[in-house]
């Protein structure tokens, strides 16, 4: 049995099986010494993160533990402050967000607003842009995926909220990445929406690396293999998703005193 | 060389950029706490500089008058702004900076129509007229005067800043708005007063220059470009950072034009392009890396 | 003015920029000119053609403005460069309006290229913030770089410009007019075109949202760039103009009454229509000059004041840019939406830790 560390703890060394890591350093995509802070206050201190290709990484803790701003770092959103990343065995922590998304880093937002100014279809399109003379998908196929294909002439601004988190997917999905990183996908989802969404993901080919930030432990559930627990900017735990799921100090984490309620977000 | 020979230009240069250090502390506060870009603040600096010139007839009392007509003035011209500004709440700060834009055209031709398009200056009382002796260099009393009161305005101000519960509003305004929000004071109040304050450090900074520089029709346009210069250099809305570039701005402005007059302004701007492309830490209004 | 024509006036300019049909409205400029040079009057074709060379800078202006979304003052610049270009290419001895233009173009372009460098990497007021920076060093420089410029008395006598080599000098003010116009209309329907279909999609995405831009791979910075340095090419032809029509430059012509005009051209005929912006200009020069009439000396108030109006009457103002934008979409789009909220994406904050 693993030890149920203190939550405070200093990081502790990944589990990741020596397999995982090695294919994340070939195809995949591996951090290390991730380090970012907000002037004293440090906010991700990260040793290493590893994807590997076909991944289904899910990246959970409390609010404020450093998720997003993993995130951001991975997409190039965000200048590391320290840190190495290496993708696809070439480094590009000095790469910015841009040359990272043609060169296979699709994302999506927390807050998905999309381009409020395009119809929904010339969002994607917009998305798919640099593969527009050869895509896998064209945009209406894209569209036909998420399930928004009747409303391609419509503006994005004038979508809901539910939709408009399909559409970010849609241009993400657009992008034809291979490593394709989820800001809390679900949050705002209804039920439905929610079902729709993994039935969605479900369906990503097997070779596409996924990492997942998300609150909504069912959705973590139904598609991580394998799980990184953060609080205070540190890896609490990693593991296989249902271990670490079944980790005392994780439940702790999210049910204890002074954690947030997971399932409701 | 002497570096004796310098050293009066810095001296001038010091006092320069603490005239413009009270000039450019409201417009970064404004700019930090409220987003708000004033572009009539020169006007309001040339306003000050005219109202002091015209008021300044050589005795004690007329001076005394003629500083605080100048701030007067420079508060209503602030207050004016806020009301303006205020009625465009939702609409953005881009159409705030247009009509300021607009004050500014409209404030800058109303003044040349009133005093007129000569370079005026206020006649002083006879001490302030001579020169003293110190340190075996002779140095104009009224610039003395005017470092001196330089010097004072600026400490007030960061006790006012530091030490007083209002300081204290503006800056944690600057710092995190919501956050004053949430302690239940309006930030639009603490935008609108800011505005007002800064218009009377605007005026108060246009009547301590008028012995030294004179006031005329470049007066507006000179003192917003060299106001913009040192909130940018300073970091935009960081009144500490502000200081530290008003007294850069001061004394490479005053060397430079002794030295080099052709080349002075575009010292300043080489400095300020090069504070921007190599300034690591982004600022408000930058893009996203 | 009462409350309720105030409305109707803003309305009007509303209907105005959203109708925007880019062509007609050339259609109509080109009919406009062609009625001006059909009259015998000569004193009224010299006054509109020298308003052209406004026109293509309030163009060029509304090209970063409304495009790139970018609200600049700073494009006074390449102006001064193409014009100061000219008028010493034009003293030496070179009168072929072909090399003056490919050369003002260049000029402005290059400098606009290298402005942009710094610029670009700025949004929203901190943009306009530095643009106001480059109009006053556009301005103290042509002051003081007495070499090319001739100082503040300026150049004067600068020999009219040929057609071709062999043709007569453009002196007749009915010519002077045709050429300024049709060059006009060249550089504006060329940036239209330029802008148009996908290029007006992607600039439209981009200043949408341009986080989303970035993570979908789009180089936010070149195409913002790539923008300014073709407006900067513009403002260079703008300032060609001046001298083919003026024969005469001081620094004053490219100061920052002429800057804040073109701004305020901008802002009056729309950001993103750049035939509004071309009219918008030529209206202003029009007030300005009938007001100088009876009120001499008097151009900064009247420009204040218009600036006070445009933005009390414009509905949003240049922040509902957005909404006046919109590429065109085919079907289904809602009315009511066009005129919503502006743009929520748009990083006017600062960047919150």
């Amino acid at each position: 049995m693993r030890t149920v560390h203190r939550i405070d703890a200093d990081g502790v060394p990944s589990q990741r099986p020596h397999g995982d890591v090695d294919r994340a350093h070939g195809n995949g995509l591996v951090a290390t010494g991730l380090r970012h802070a907000y002037g004293y206050l440090t906010v991700l201190d990260l040793d290493t993160f590893t994807v590997a290709p076909g991944d289904r990484h899910a990246v959970i803790g409390p609010n404020g533990a450093g998720k997003s701003t993993l995130l951001n770092l991975l997409a190039g959103a965000t200048r590391a402050q320290s840190g190495a990343i290496t993708y696809n065995g070439q480094t590009i922590t000095r790469r910015q967000a841009a040359w990272r998304a043609r060169a296979g880093i699709g994302r999506t937002f927390q807050h998905p607003s999309v381009y409020p100014d395009l119809t929904v279809l010339d969002c994607v399109r917009m998305g798919g842009w640099h593969h527009r003379r050869h895509p896998e998908r064209t945009p209406l196929e894209v569209l036909d995926l998420v399930g928004l294909i009747d409303h391609a002439d419509v503006l994005s601004a004038t979508l809901p909220h539910g939709h408009r988190r399909m559409l970010d997917l849609a241009v993400a999905l657009a992008g034809q990445p291979r490593l394709l990183l989820l800001d809390e996908p679900a949050a705002g989802l209804t039920d439905a929406e929610t079902t729709r969404l993994l039935d969605i993901l479900d369906g990503l080919p097997s070779w596409m690396a996924v990492v997942l930030v998300e609150h909504h432990m069912d959705v973590v559930a139904a598609l991580a293999t394998w799980i990184t627990v953060l609080h205070h900017g540190r890896r609490l735990t990693d593991g296989p998703a249902d271990r670490v799921r079944a980790d005392p100090a994780v439940a702790a984490l999210y049910l204890g005193p002074g954690g947030d309620d997971a399932a409701g977000q | 060389m002497r570096v004796d020979a310098y050293l009066i230009p810095v001296v001038d240069g010091v006092a320069y950029g603490l005239l413009l250090a009270i000039a450019a502390a409201g417009l970064t506060v404004a700019f930090g706490a409220g987003g708000v870009l004033n572009l009539a603040h020169g006007t309001l600096i040339a306003a000050g500089g005219y109202i002091a010139a015209a008021t300044s007839s050589g005795t004690w009392p007329s001076l005394a008058a003629a500083v605080a007509l100048a701030a007067i003035a420079g508060a209503a011209g602030g207050g004016v702004l806020a009301a303006a500004t205020a009625g465009l709440r939702g609409r953005g700060h881009l159409d705030q900076a247009l009509l300021t834009f607009g004050v500014a055209l409209i404030g800058g031709d109303l003044l040349t129509t009133v005093y007129g398009p000569d370079t005026l200056r206020p006649r002083l009382p006879a001490t302030l007229e001579g020169t003293v002796e110190a340190a075996g260099h002779r140095y104009p009393v009224d610039r003395l005067a005017v470092l001196v009161i330089a010097v004072l305005v600026v400490a007030a101000g960061y006790v006012v800043l530091h030490r007083t519960r209002a300081g204290r509003l503006i800056r944690a305004t600057v710092d995190d708005r919501a956050m004053v929000a949430g302690i239940g004071v309006n930030p639009r109040l603490v935008d609108a007063a800011v505005l007002m304050c800064a218009g009377a450090l605007a005026g108060l900074a246009g009547a301590l220059s008028t012995p030294i520089l004179g006031v005329g029709p470049g007066t507006a346009d000179t003192a917003l470009l060299l106001s913009l210069i040192i909130v940018v250099c300073g970091g935009l809305g960081s009144v500490p950072g502000a200081l530290a570039a008003a007294l850069a701005v001061g004394v490479v402005q005053t060397l430079g034009v002794t030295s080099f007059p052709q080349l002075a302004p575009y010292l300043l701007v080489g400095a300020m392009t090069v504070v921007l492309l190599v300034r690591r830490r982004s600022l408000p209004g930058q893009a996203a890396a | 003015m009462s409350r309720q024509a105030g409305r109707g006036v803003a309305e009007a300019l509303t209907t105005w920029h959203r109708s925007g049909s880019t062509w007609v409205a050339l259609g109509v400029a080109a009919a406009a000119v062609g009625v001006v040079a059909l009259s015998a009057d000569a004193y009224l074709h010299a006054t509109a053609a020298r308003m052209l060379p406004l026109a293509l800078l309030a163009v060029s202006v509304a090209v970063v403005t409304g495009h790139a979304g970018l609200p600049t003052l700073g494009q006074v610049a390449p102006y001064a460069a193409g014009a100061y270009t000219t008028a010493r290419l034009a003293l030496a001895g070179v009168e072929q309006a072909a090399v003056h233009l490919l050369t003002a173009a260049v000029a402005g372009a290059v400098l606009a290229g290298l402005l942009g460098v710094v610029l670009i990497r700025y949004r929203g007021t901190v943009f306009l913030m530095l643009s106001l920076g480059v109009a006053e060093l556009t301005a103290i420089t042509a002051a003081q770089w007495r070499q090319v410029s001739g100082g503040t008395d300026g150049l004067a006598g600068i020999p009219a410009v040929r057609l071709a080599p062999g043709l007569p000098p453009l002196v007749a003010d009915r010519a002077v007019l045709l050429y300024a116009a049709a060059v006009a209309l060249c550089a504006t329907v060329g940036a239209v075109i330029l802008l148009g279909g996908e290029r007006r999609m992607l600039l439209s995405a981009v200043r949408g949202n341009e986080a989303r831009a970035r993570a979908s791979g789009h180089r936010v910075t070149a195409y913002l760039w790539a923008v300014h340095t073709g407006a900067g090419a513009i403002a260079g032809i703008g300032g060609a103009l001046l001298i083919h029509t003026h024969r005469w430059i001081t620094p004053a012509d490219v100061g920052f009454a002429t800057a804040a005009l073109a701004l305020l051209a901008v802002v009056i005929g729309g950001a993103a229509s750049l035939p509004g912006a071309a009219a918008g200009a030529i209206a202003v020069l029009a007030v300005r000059d009938v007001i100088a009439v009876w009120l001499p000396g008097h151009a900064p108030l009247l420009l204040g004041a218009l600036f006070v109006a445009a933005v009390y009457l414009l509905p949003g103002g240049l922040t509902a840019l957005s909404a006046r934008l919109r590429p065109p979409t085919p079907s289904r789009r809602p009315n009511h939406v066009a005129h919503a909220s502006g743009s929520p994406a748009r990083p006017t904050a600062r960047s919150t830790p």
